[in-house]
């Protein structure tokens, strides 16, 4: 089991971590113009290409990590028994892999390559 | 002189600058008094009390002239008169502050509102519970611990001491100052949420041992606040050290108490040397 302080650790480190590639995301958004970027065939294009798709892959697992854990500490806050400290952890921890598992699926799906 | 101390007696001097520029003289003030009796389950009402005060006069001072000729039912917790043993807390005009350090001269308006602190569970009037505040404080262990220390009643003649030099007391030696008054307490945003968050000052006494050179359980320290409810759990809204009458920084506490947790600052906590004092 983490200690607090290894959580928070992440916590920081993840926050700091998206803030980059986020900006990147966004800036990428910017090398053509914006309603352009968007089209569907400019997406798929973005998905098959493997850097980015690795680029969107490590925004979905930063943001799910920082994202989830705020939401872990804003819950843990809210009511103080070892019950409800239980509860939001598991229900936290299965989101956070649920949207990982899911947006990694799409990303996957997106780039062309075949689930099997 | 110690760098803390002058920082100490600066603070004192504006203080008092502040205050000169900012006084009110009035011949009379109306004192709004939460009352309540929480076992005997009554609702809480405001009675109001016209006190003649004086320059000097305290809040505390005006409290204790209305329970002595007006109501003798105030319940009200006071002891020192002097700021010294923390007993007088409560919310004055809504912020919390020692009643016996407050000067009616230095509030505004002609209404004096007294509250029980918040975040402290109610008992009568202005008296509240400072049970889990307290506990808080002792399962923080505030005292030096080191198994070098001569504890053993029959060594008791060694007359050992611990040399620390002046830079060593300057680490902890404001976070010293503690009353244990419960201001800090009241204040935290954070408490007021979370029951199981030890609050400011346990923390700041917990800082305040583990950059004591004495104590040799600075791992153990750690380990008490790095919990789910511990001092991560700190907003730092910065409230706890702005209310503090003693001029402690608890925030300030916790913040390097979570930089030792994160590793950005690292210990070179030097152990105090243990010297004979009867050989000198």
């Amino acid at each position: 089991m983490l200690k607090e302080s290894q959580i928070m650790k992440i916590h920081y480190m993840t926050g700091i971590a998206a803030l980059f590639v986020v900006a990147v995301h966004i800036l990428m958004r910017l090398v053509m113009p914006y309603n352009l970027s968007l089209e569907y065939d400019n997406v798929i294009l973005n998905y098959h290409n493997l850097p980015y798709a690795v680029l969107l892959e490590s925004i979905l697992v930063l943001i799910a990590i920082h994202g989830f854990n705020g939401l872990r500490i804003i819950l843990l806050e809210m009511r103080q028994s070892r019950g409800w400290e239980g509860f939001v952890t598991v229900v936290t921890i299965a989101a956070m892999m649920g949207v990982i598992a899911y947006g990694t699926r799409t990303i996957i799906v997106a780039n062309g390559l075949s689930l099997g | 002189m110690t760098e803390t101390i002058e920082k100490i007696e600066h603070l004192d001097k504006k203080r008092a600058k502040e205050h000169k520029e900012k006084e009110i003289l009035r011949s009379s003030v109306t004192l709004k008094v939460l009352r309540a009796n929480r076992a005997a389950g009554e609702p809480a009402r405001y009675d109001t009390y016209e006190v003649p005060v004086q320059r000097s006069t305290t809040v505390l001072d005006a409290l204790l002239w209305a329970k002595q000729s007006k109501d003798h039912s105030i319940g009200i917790r006071y002891s020192c008169r002097m700021a010294s043993c923390g007993s007088c807390g409560m919310k004055i005009n809504g912020i919390p502050r020692l009643a016996c350090y407050t000067k009616v001269s230095e509030l505004e308006g002609s209404t004096i509102t007294c509250e029980p602190l918040a975040n402290f569970p109610h008992l009568r009037d202005l008296v509240t519970d400072f049970s889990q505040f307290f506990a808080h404080h002792k399962d923080m262990k505030p005292y030096v611990q080191n198994k070098a220390a001569d504890l053993d009643p029959s060594q008791i003649t060694k007359l050992s001491e611990f040399l620390q030099t002046p830079e060593d007391v300057d680490k902890f030696l404001q976070f010293s100052y503690c009353i244990k008054c419960g201001l800090c307490y009241s204040a935290c945003p954070t408490v007021a949420m979370d029951t199981r968050f030890p609050g400011p000052q346990a923390l700041g006494q917990a800082y305040r041992y583990f950059a004591d050179t004495r104590d040799g359980a600075s791992k153990d320290r750690l380990d008490m606040v790095d919990e789910k409810h511990g001092i991560f759990r700190c907003h730092f809204a910065g409230s706890c050290s702005t209310v503090c009458p003693k001029g402690v920084d608890p925030a300030l506490g916790i913040q390097l108490l979570r930089g030792h947790l994160l590793g950005f600052s690292k210990s070179e906590k030097k152990a105090a040397e243990l010297k004979d004092r009867s050989k000198a």
